[in-house]
């Protein structure tokens, strides 16, 4: 990191995380530091602070999860919240139920975070406007999912010990990706050179006005790259025909360990999971743990969130 | 009532090229009886002084949704007519997208005789092309009409089966109907609620191309040339939109084209952070959009400006963007608004003034927007220079979802008349 004496920008900024939109250089390096000190606790054997103690943590889930939805939980129990989940799918919201309704019940529990995880873009930002706590984005939409761009970043700063000068290419379902958003966000200010490889039409309009090259050529895309980020096909978002088959896909965008060749030699290999082996990803290659940093990611991840909690929550 | 007489009034009037110092005179009967700088005076007339002021004709707006009936949450038709006078529009055309929809006579008889009842200003209602508005079988047009409908409208929905369109087209030109369509592509539209592009792509938000709304005006201009009737296109939004608009009318193709206001007054960007006032149909578009527009209108290439007023409730907005209502109310704030592109030098006040006067009536083949002797005296009567600040509480719709909130306009309406009657005046 640049710096390692204590910066404190998250201090006087609103204190909700809704994207990596809203976040100075300052306020995320203010997180990866802190993240950085959980590493070692996580990997103790006694992992419980105090930290957040008598605060009470909401982790709304409009949409199913398996990793952000454990990870937020054992974050914030580590750092001694109580810590409760609710699962939409099968609530309130089944009977009609705003979000706002919703954000206010939960409101008047007098909450000091809530985390949430909405399939539409913005409903963070919606439910920041009318709750008194901390709201964390956990994911909205397509729009941003700035946790996991952070543990991303964190997981790329373990390995190579710094982003800046770095060239990152994110393949595969770009316009579905909330992961792709918040990662160009981030990799770009931390400064990283970011290339975006998707067929067009999983390629967002306007993408290079948000400072990526995009390419529809793995072998030109990956050139000369240091990470490979892989994102998961979203066929559940995907209504109508984006590509004519699984097959066609793994074919020119799926990566193989011959198209990895076509990055730097110690090239490295993201992906935000859950994973489809076989369609974007040959299943060997995401085992490999020579080149893999999959794990490294869902494990740096409760770091990061801790950070979150910790420095978001006053 | 007793004879009127205003005086020492700016007069514009485009429809007989009028922009002259001098008075109006109203008869007995609410008619003009003579106007401009030669109009006499006489002694037994009620004198209303109007120095400093602008008289032009009351606005047409030729699309409004009135929330009678189904929707009386949203408006009804005494705070329209109240927001409508407010805005110094005197002719409103209202939309009939209510619950049941307008689309058999029985319905124009009740939305006939309630707006007759409750509502101050004239009102011209639309009934709708297709029944239920589904697209599928064309109303009752020579009844409609019959009865009182100005002319058809599926409001925010499209025609989307060309055979259905060309036999739309086929049968209206026979019966001298006018045919009013709000040009989007279903499928290119699909869930969209933003233009597309760099704005759609950092939110995180469904786009759409402008090549939706073309295709659908490319298409039916087509089938137009073939089946020449009266048809208006109710809004555009883009640029891409002119080029076939221009393309068409030096072919000889004969049909008028509508803008909103807000259209020409906002773009993308303003949508911010997901302010759901923002989410409109057809949708705010580029700058480079609205800059073509105003040109559009420069080059009369888009006849009318409309409000496009469409009021909704505080729930149906405070919502996560894609979920959220689509529209803003904006018929009190039409004349202020479109004055800002007056002072800030895009259009002259003769332009804009037709574009909400004459050029709607003669669409709509109306004998209103014009102050021509003989012609009702319904007169919008306006401050050009006075400054003020948008205020939703203070607007006299019953919704407030403007999309101007704040917003510092110059120009506000001082007296509405309605046939010769002072309906409205601060």
């Amino acid at each position: 990191m640049a710096t390692e004496k204590k910066v404190t920008a998250i201090k006087n900024t609103p204190k909700h995380l809704l994207g990596i939109q809203n976040l100075s250089v300052l306020e995320a390096k203010e997180i990866l530091t802190e993240a950085k000190s959980f590493i070692k606790l996580n990997r103790g054997s006694s992992k419980k602070l105090d930290v957040l103690r008598g605060k009470t943590q909401i982790n709304l889930f409009f949409e199913p999860s398996t990793r952000t939805q454990s990870s937020f939980d054992l974050a914030g129990k580590r750092l001694g919240a109580d810590v409760m989940t609710i699962n939409m799918n099968n609530s309130s919201l089944k009977k009609g139920e705003t979000l706002i309704d919703t954000a206010m019940t939960l409101n008047a529990m007098h909450p000091d975070i809530i985390v949430i995880r909405h399939q539409d873009s913005g409903a963070p930002n919606l439910l920041s406007q009318k709750v008194n706590c901390t709201v964390i984005n956990a994911g909205d939409g397509r729009r941003e999912h700035p946790t996991q761009a952070l543990l991303d970043a964190l997981t790329i700063i373990n390995r190579k010990g710094n982003i800046e000068g770095l060239k990152i290419a994110i393949c595969g379902d770009i316009l579905h990706s909330r992961v792709a958003r918040s990662n160009i966000y981030l990799m770009n200010m931390l400064g990283a050179e970011v290339n975006v490889i998707a067929p067009k039409t999983l390629m967002p309009n306007g993408i290079d006005n948000l400072g990526v090259k995009s390419f529809t050529d793995m072998k030109k895309g990956l050139d000369g790259c240091d990470i490979v980020m892989m994102l998961r096909l979203q066929n559940e978002r995907m209504q109508g025909s984006f590509l004519p088959s699984k097959r066609e896909y793994y074919e020119f965008f799926g990566l193989t360990p011959e198209k990895l060749k076509f990055a730097k030699k110690d090239a490295l290999l993201m992906h935000p999971g859950p994973m489809n082996r076989g369609v974007e990803i040959d299943t060997k290659l995401a085992d490999d743990i020579n080149v893999s940093l999959v794990k490294e990611q869902v494990e740096l991840g409760v770091a990061v969130r801790m950070a979150c909690l910790k420095l978001y929550c006053k | 009532m007793k004879e009127k007489i205003l005086t020492n009034v700016r007069i514009i009037d485009p429809s007989q090229k009028m922009d002259e110092i001098g008075n109006i005179v109203i008869d007995e009967k609410g008619k003009i009886k003579s106007i401009g700088k030669k109009s006499g005076t006489s002694k037994s007339a009620e004198k209303i002084d109007l120095k400093g002021l602008v008289a032009i004709p009351g606005l047409v707006d030729m699309k409004a949704f009135v929330g009678e009936p189904g929707f009386e949450y949203k408006e009804n038709f005494r705070t329209l007519s109240q927001a409508a006078l407010a805005g110094g529009v005197t002719s409103i055309v209202t939309m009939p997208n209510t619950k049941p929809v307008i689309d058999n006579v029985s319905m124009v008889d009740f939305i006939i005789r309630r707006g007759r009842d409750k509502a101050k200003v004239n009102l011209f209602p639309c009934a709708s092309i297709t029944r239920q508005r589904e697209g599928n079988q064309m109303t009752e047009f020579g009844l409609l009409k019959a009865r009182g409908i100005i002319g058809f409208s599926d409001v925010n929905k499209t025609i989307q089966n060309s055979e259905l369109m060309s036999r739309i087209m086929n049968y209206a030109s026979d019966i001298d109907v006018l045919i009013m369509q709000h040009a989007e592509d279903y499928e290119l539209a699909k869930n969209s609620c933003i233009n597309q592009g760099e704005v759609a792509t950092r939110l995180g938000l469904q786009g759409v191309s402008d090549i939706a709304e073309k295709i659908i005006i490319e298409r039916d201009l087509s089938l137009l040339s073939e089946f020449p009737c009266r048809y208006h296109i109710n809004q555009i939004s883009s640029k891409n939109s002119l080029i076939v608009i221009k393309k068409n009318k030096s072919n000889g193709i004969k049909f008028s084209t509508g803008v909103s206001i807000n259209n020409l007054s906002l773009n993308q960007n303003d949508i911010g952070e997901f302010r759901t006032f923002f989410k409109l149909s057809p949708p705010l578009r580029s700058e480079e959009d609205r800059l073509s527009l105003i040109e559009g209108i420069k080059n009369d290439l888009i006849d009318v400006i409309v409000s496009d007023h469409i009021p909704e409730d505080e729930e149906s907005k405070r919502l996560p963007f894609a979920q959220a209502a689509t529209g803003s109310i904006g018929i009190e704030t039409l004349l202020s608004l479109s004055l800002e592109l007056y002072h800030n030098g895009s259009l002259s006040l003769d332009k804009i003034i037709k574009c909400l006067t004459i050029n709607p009536a003669k669409i709509l083949k109306i004998k209103k927007g014009t102050l021509q002797e003989g012609s009702d005296a319904d007169i919008c009567i306006f401050d050009l220079e006075k400054p003020w600040v948008v205020k939703a509480e203070e607007l006299k719709s019953k919704s407030k979802n403007t999309a101007i909130e704040n917003r510092k306009l110059q120009g506000k309406v001082k007296m509405t008349l309605l046939e010769g009657e002072v309906a409205y005046s601060n």
